[in-house]
């Protein structure tokens, strides 16, 4: 087997004994990259060299591709938009110290849904990202390049952001495995924020191991954003015991209803007998305010998303434009054109959403409304978590779709993030990990959610499903 | 019921200049989703608090004292185009 095929452990292990170098391992990557990123196009912006830090402790020597909304200093960080065309930030994310702290090899910046608007990676400027099981479908998105980079080798493992199932919805379509932590793990600061209360970095691996590896790496309280939570940080590869005997799953009713493809819920049947083996008990459950989630998030997060994205109006960076139209000459015409110009269909269509949301007259009616669902929303979990320890379901109602099927019609591509958007709502963490593939060959998702910072209760579960299935060996052929 | 007017609207609140063709499919786009979100009309909220915030957040505090910062060199890097360490704009004042 290529060494870009292994996993981060494995490469681990293969550094610790000598039996590899880390050059052999960028390299390995590095043709994978060359020889599958024309069909792929899985990255913004690739780096011919490693993006390391000289000064590391060198531990975690393994290419690490970084979705494109994640500042790295002085690289082209652009949100796979037009409007950020040749920015290069002064400055690391915070996750992006710890990573080069670490010993990480940057392969570059992986493609997006621009300013993560989306849920197929259609939208992004540099043309959309293919899935690796299927090359006329999506990957998902926002962090579709994140998961098909992971998935298709041209990367060890993966950064990405979560703000409505961006991590989670792409790993399921790429079959990866991908954590949107608890809101507050990991440290936000040098994310270029599409909604703040929303918005978390999570990773994109092949297996469950790797994923608690990297949230090791990344997580942690950071002085630099005041929403990162003061809690420790546990060592989450200790949760990979195997034990889940007589833990207690609820499978939330509502997840079930028509629209779920019955390939999917098949596979989740099957994957609930699969953990009954080892001991877990399953309980039907309700979270009754289910069917709000999409609506009061495409208020919520629009509104957010209309307010941070005011700062790129052709000022201090990025792209600047002025009207052909000689009468328009103000500092607001050149805003205007600046913002008509740089930002595609989709973020126009959410910053105009939100703005409107926002408006005088309509902020009772929409943004205040859509706040108090929220609690309605997170108040479900909460009676859920007095009761269970995880929650179990799909973490997408379809497959990978074709791409161009739902790029016309917005509120059909808003609704494949169903299942994922109630956990960014209440906070709480949750992974999606391979559990299955549909008769065309495409990956199936599983979800499993816990109460906040309680990562370890997922990794445990996941991990458990995971040693008793063989789905994440499963490899794509290009 | 959003009409063309109305996006112009919000497009100028929005600072985005929208062509008429761009106008037309947005009314209909923010027409479909405002009328599927009207479903949380549905909800009584009367006496529910909103959720801003998922975290039980404080205020944060930091000691008023100096360190190091990007400076104006660093900033000034990335501008679009300034002029004496300052960022150049459109002329503001007749």
């Amino acid at each position: 087997m290529k060494l870009s095929e292994l996993t981060a452990h494995e490469l681990l292990d293969l550094l610790k004994a000598k039996k590899e170098t880390a050059d052999s391992i960028f390299s390995s990557v590095k043709n994978v990259i060359d020889a599958t990123e024309a069909k792929i196009n899985a990255y913004a912006h690739i780096s011919d060299k490693p993006i390391q830090s000289k000064n590391s402790s060198q531990k975690f020597q393994i290419p690490i591709a970084i979705k494109d909304n994640i500042c790295i200093k002085d690289y082209p960080t652009t949100c796979s938009s037009h409007i950020l065309k040749d920015f290069k930030p002064p400055y690391n994310a915070t996750v992006v110290d710890k990573l080069l702290n670490s010993g990480a090899l940057i392969t570059g910046h992986a493609n997006m849904d621009e300013f993560a608007f989306g849920s197929s990676t259609e939208t992004s400027f540099f043309g959309p990202t293919k899935n690796p099981w299927n090359l006329n479908c999506v990957p998902g998105g926002s962090s579709g390049g994140s998961a098909a980079a992971v998935g298709a080798h041209e990367a060890i493992w993966a950064l990405g952001s979560d703000t409505g199932g961006s991590i989670r919805q792409p790993a399921s379509f790429c079959g990866v495995v991908g954590l949107k932590p608890t809101y507050g793990r990991v440290s936000r600061y040098g994310l270029i924020a599409f909604a703040s209360s929303l918005d978390q970095i999570g990773p994109l691996t092949k297996d469950v191991e790797d994923s608690a590896l990297l949230l090791n790496l990344i997580a942690g309280h950071d002085k630099l954003d005041s929403t990162s939570a003061n809690i420790p940080v546990p060592d989450y590869t200790k949760s990979l015991t195997g034990d889940i005997k007589n833990l207690k799953i609820g499978i939330p009713k509502e997840y079930f209803i028509e629209g779920i493809d019955p390939e999917i819920k098949e596979s989740i049947l099957q994957a609930i007998e699969v953990l009954k083996k080892q001991g877990a008990c399953f309980e039907e459950i309700s979270l009754p305010h289910t069917e709000y989630a999409v609506a009061t998030y495409y208020i919520l997060a629009t509104a957010e998303a209309s307010s941070n994205l005011s700062r790129f109006d052709g000022v201090q960076y990025g792209l600047r434009c002025h009207p052909k139209d000689k009468r328009r000459t103000s500092l607001i015409d050149m805003y205007e054109e600046t913002r008509h110009q740089g930002f595609g269909q989709e973020a126009k269509r959410r910053i105009m959403l939100g703005t409107y949301s926002l408006s005088s007259g309509y902020y009772d009616a929409y943004y205040l409304r859509a706040q108090k669902v929220r609690t309605l929303i997170k108040n479900d979990f909460n009676e859920a978590f007095k009761e269970f320890d995880a929650i179990l379901t799909p973490t997408s109602p379809t497959t990978a779709f074709k791409i161009g099927e739902k790029a016309s019609d917005p509120l059909s591509m808003y609704l494949s993030d169903i299942y994922t958007i109630s956990a960014n709502l209440a906070g709480i963490p949750a992974l999606s990990l391979p559990c299955g593939f549909s008769k065309e060959g495409l990956p199936i998702g599983l979800q499993i959610m816990a109460k906040p910072f309680d990562e370890e209760m997922i990794f445990k579960i996941a991990h458990s499903y995971e040693q008793n299935t063989e789905w994440h060996k499963k490899k794509v052929a290009l | 019921m959003i009409k063309k007017d109305d996006v112009q609207y919000i497009s100028h609140l929005s600072r985005i200049y929208i062509d008429d063709s761009e106008a037309e499919t947005l009314a209909k786009n923010l027409e479909d989703i405002l009328s599927y979100i009207e479903k949380l009309k549905m909800l009584d909220v009367k006496d529910v608090k909103p959720t801003s915030h998922v975290l039980p957040l404080k205020n944060v505090f930091r000691e008023d004292a100096l360190k190091e910062s990007l400076g104006q060199e660093n900033a000034i890097k990335i501008a679009v185009e300034s002029e004496k360490g300052f960022f150049k704009v459109p002329q503001v004042i007749e």
